[in-house]
């Protein structure tokens, strides 16, 4: 029996979506990197997260890296883009909690203006996770960015009214963020479609686990997620999909405990870098099309796997 | 191709004699159907059906064991492409090259860590199990593999070309079921030979997938059931395009001569051993059987290790956590005591909060089958009058005698009914909905 590689060949494909400095994410017609049997025409994008306020409580690995800028977002941004030549910022809206700082949404939407102004590469924009707090920031902040295309999330069953109105307007693509569920994510999509928002201004955050928290549910949820959207063409499926890993990552105990503490478990640094590198590149293989990292070294890392990954030697299909 | 486990059914004995080791002779046809049962294991099989049932039974992806005893590896077994579609049977087995080059401290402290190292991690003992020896001379190969053998107990990998060397350094641990590696275009027919001879395991190797083939089908001509394939991929995209076309011609093509684990040598890929950590996650993520590492340094396995557990783990099974109580930043008598459930997910995300605030607690973690605080209240499991005698029996109120109790702000409206239940002083109260607040929560909770 001689053999013959076997293709498989897909009905959809996931929406190309513009996020600002000319860079799109997403238009895959195929899975992950399956670059034998379809097209991936935009690599996965690396966002490097910057909060904008000073983050208590980090790991040393990734506090020293960037105790130099951390109570100044704008340089923080800068120094992710110019020295680590992030493709993205993700902007962490930490101080807006209100079990926090509490700070308003003018002050958000004047941080976010000073570091979109001092960068050549798109910024994404994400709240806290309590809706009507984020609510009220987001749509300062579509306004605040108007025509950049930043994408702003997280949008959630209860504020995506309030959210996408604003986002339609100002024309910002929107994060539709659901508690690891595929049905959810799917609800939530058509929800924000009803409402008007394109399919194409519409970026799904499924929820990220970390490994050896929960990375497990995710990446099944990421295959059901691609195999709707590629097979059965599901439209309302076909986003491309955000991973916010960086905060899960780096809050692992594995990540973070040190070898004094566990002394079985090796050195805390190289251990926090592959922590993160080794739960992205997972994420790559199930379909992220954003990463959301902290770590400059584990940056290069994954940029190295996904170099790695779109170097296939097409002939052997052929074989 | 497949028969169902009813057509199966009919082609056997129907004695219900036992002694495949299934009760009868329908859970047999049932486990054949599913690809976990091989049908040598009926003794009374008729040569009738087993040509009828010889292609459709054996499971898709041989099983393969390499090594004996404790640090044994099974790989194979595989039936699905997605893991969410049943399960990902037999977690990789992680090991380490050891070469010629190594001084003979250097070996003995790779052997020692390959005895040694083990992590515990929702209640599995996670460890690399696999010593790769690779030397081009003969003498050095078989002394290699006998110190392996010696202070690890490791599974073993022979590397070399010549049959002859594989031969002298497998014979004297042939019970021990060394992987002979490797059987090639040039080389088959006396590499097989010695596989033959010797009773163990041999991998094959190519450069095309077609060649690969070719080899898989000489093998299964001589009636070759345990081998191990390498299709030598050269870059990580050839590594994913390869172990993903080999994983599909077996399963959705039941293409026999491809139908067996693979092995995979991320150390030799690249230099860079933080890169090489990042290529073995996607040999682990994509299907490979055995995965081969450069050294085992514990900052580098305990990554690995841990996502091969994350991808093999039972998707309709949740992972759960032991009940008991876990103290998180040194608790003490007055600390307050929060009260959750065994879902790893809850346990993860609660406890890394408390753990994240700082403040000395209790976690007490209760046993709902690996449900969420939620679906464990609405199947009645995380109700009053199961958490009551729970606590009770907790050995808690030993620990921290104050009696008052945290539940989760999902399940707010049980509070005064499981304060009736517990009687006698308790106190229950209402904590938050989501972690994130546990922080803040308990930096205001006081005892009094």
């Amino acid at each position: 029996m001689s053999f013959e590689a076997p293709l498989e060949t897909t009905k959809g494909n996931i929406h190309e979506v513009e996020i600002g400095a000319g860079r799109k994410v997403g238009g895959e017609t195929t899975f992950p990197f399956h670059l034998w049997e379809g097209e991936m025409p935009n690599s996965p994008l690396i966002a490097m997260e910057v909060y904008d306020e000073p983050q208590s409580g980090w790991p040393e690995a990734v506090r020293k890296v960037y105790e130099d800028v951390m109570d100044d977002p704008v340089a923080w941004a800068r120094k992710c883009q110019d020295e680590f030549g992030a493709d993205a910022i993700c902007l962490q809206l930490g101080s807006i909690d209100p079990n926090g700082t509490d700070a308003s949404a003018d002050s958000a939407a004047e941080t976010v203006k000073k570091v979109a102004a001092a960068l050549d590469i798109p910024v994404i924009v994400y709240g806290t996770g309590s809706p009507d707090k984020d609510a009220e920031v987001l749509k300062k902040i579509a306004e605040a960015t108007s025509g950049a295309g930043s994408p702003i999330g997280p949008v959630d069953d209860s504020n995506f009214r309030l959210v996408g109105a604003a986002a339609m307007g100002y024309k910002n693509p929107v994060i539709a963020f659901t508690s690891m569920d595929v049905n959810l994510a799917k609800q939530l999509n058509v929800l924000m479609t009803q409402l008007g928002v394109p399919e194409d201004k519409i970026i799904v955050d499924p929820t990220t686990g970390a490994l050896g928290y929960g990375l497990d549910y995710c990446y099944s949820i990421m295959e059901r997620d691609r195999l709707a959207a590629l097979v059965q063409n599901d439209a309302k499926m076909q986003m491309p999909i955000f991973n916010n890993l960086a905060p899960e990552t780096w809050k692992a105990k594995e990540a973070k405990v040190s070898e004094e503490e566990e002394p079985t478990f090796g050195d805390v640094e190289t251990r926090g870098i592959l922590w993160e590198a080794v739960t992205a590149t997972t994420l790559l293989l199930c379909g992220t099309d954003i990463l959301v990292m902290r770590h400059p070294q584990a940056v290069t890392l994954v940029r190295a796997a996904i170099e790695g990954l779109q170097a296939q030697s097409k002939e052997k299909v052929a074989s | 191709m497949a028969l169902s486990g009813l057509q199966i059914f009919k082609l056997l004995a129907k004695t219900n004699c036992k002694e495949c080791g299934f009760p009868t002779c329908m859970a047999f046809a049932m486990q054949l159907a599913a690809g976990k049962a091989e049908l040598d294991q009926c003794p009374y099989v008729s040569d009738e059906a087993k040509a009828a049932l010889g292609e459709a039974s054996a499971p898709p992806v041989r099983k393969v064991t390499v090594g004996a005893g404790d640090l044994a590896v099974t790989v194979g077994e595989e039936t699905v492409m997605y893991r969410h579609e049943k399960r990902f049977e037999n977690m990789p087995g992680l090991g380490v090259l050891i070469t010629e080059d190594m001084d003979d401290a250097q070996v003995s402290s790779l052997l020692g860590t390959l005895k040694e190292q083990q992590f515990n991690y929702v209640g599995r003992t996670l460890r690399p199990r696999v010593a790769a020896i690779k030397a081009a001379d003969a003498g050095r190969l078989a002394a290699l593999a006998a110190k392996a053998d010696a202070e690890s107990g490791a599974a073993l990998v022979l590397m070399h070309d010549d049959a002859a060397a594989l031969k002298a350094a497998a014979e004297p641990l042939k019970d021990k079921k060394p992987l002979l590696y490797a059987a090639t275009e040039a080389n088959f027919d006396a590499v097989a030979a010695v596989a033959k001879e010797l009773d163990v395991p041999f991998a094959i190797k190519a450069d095309t997938l077609g060649a690969l083939a070719d080899l898989g089908q000489k093998a299964l001509d001589m009636d070759f059931k345990e081998v191990v394939l390498d299709p030598s991929s050269a870059t990580l995209g050839d590594v994913l395009q390869d172990q993903t076309l080999i994983r599909r011609a077996a399963i959705k093509k039941t293409f026999r001569a491809l139908g067996f684990p693979t092995i995979g040598f991320p150390c030799l890929m690249t230099d860079d051993r933080l890169l090489e950590i990042v290529y073995a996650s996607v040999f682990i993520t994509k299907y490979a059987g055995i995965v081969i590492l450069s050294d085992l340094d514990p900052a580098r396995t305990l990554p690995l290790l841990y996502l091969g557990q994350n991808i093999y783990t039972d998707p309709q099974k949740p992972m759960q956590m032991d009940q008991g109580v876990y103290p998180i930043n040194d608790p003490t008598a007055d600390s307050p005591i929060l009260v959750t459930t065994n879902f790893s997910l809850t346990y993860f995300t609660v406890s890394s909060e408390v753990e994240a605030s700082k403040v000395p607690a209790w976690l007490v973690i209760m046993d709902v089958e690996g449900q969420s605080v939620l679906t464990a209240w609405a199947a009645g499991k995380f109700v009053a009058d199961a958490i009551a005698p729970f606590l009770k029996k907790s050995g808690i109120e030993e620990k921290a005698p104050h009696k008052k109790i945290i539940i989760p702000g999902y399940v707010a409206q049980i509070s005064g009914e499981l304060e009736e239940e517990l009687g006698d002083g308790w106190e229950v109260q209402v904590g938050v909905r989501e972690a994130a607040d546990i922080p803040k929560f308990l930096r205001q909770w006081s005892a009094n």
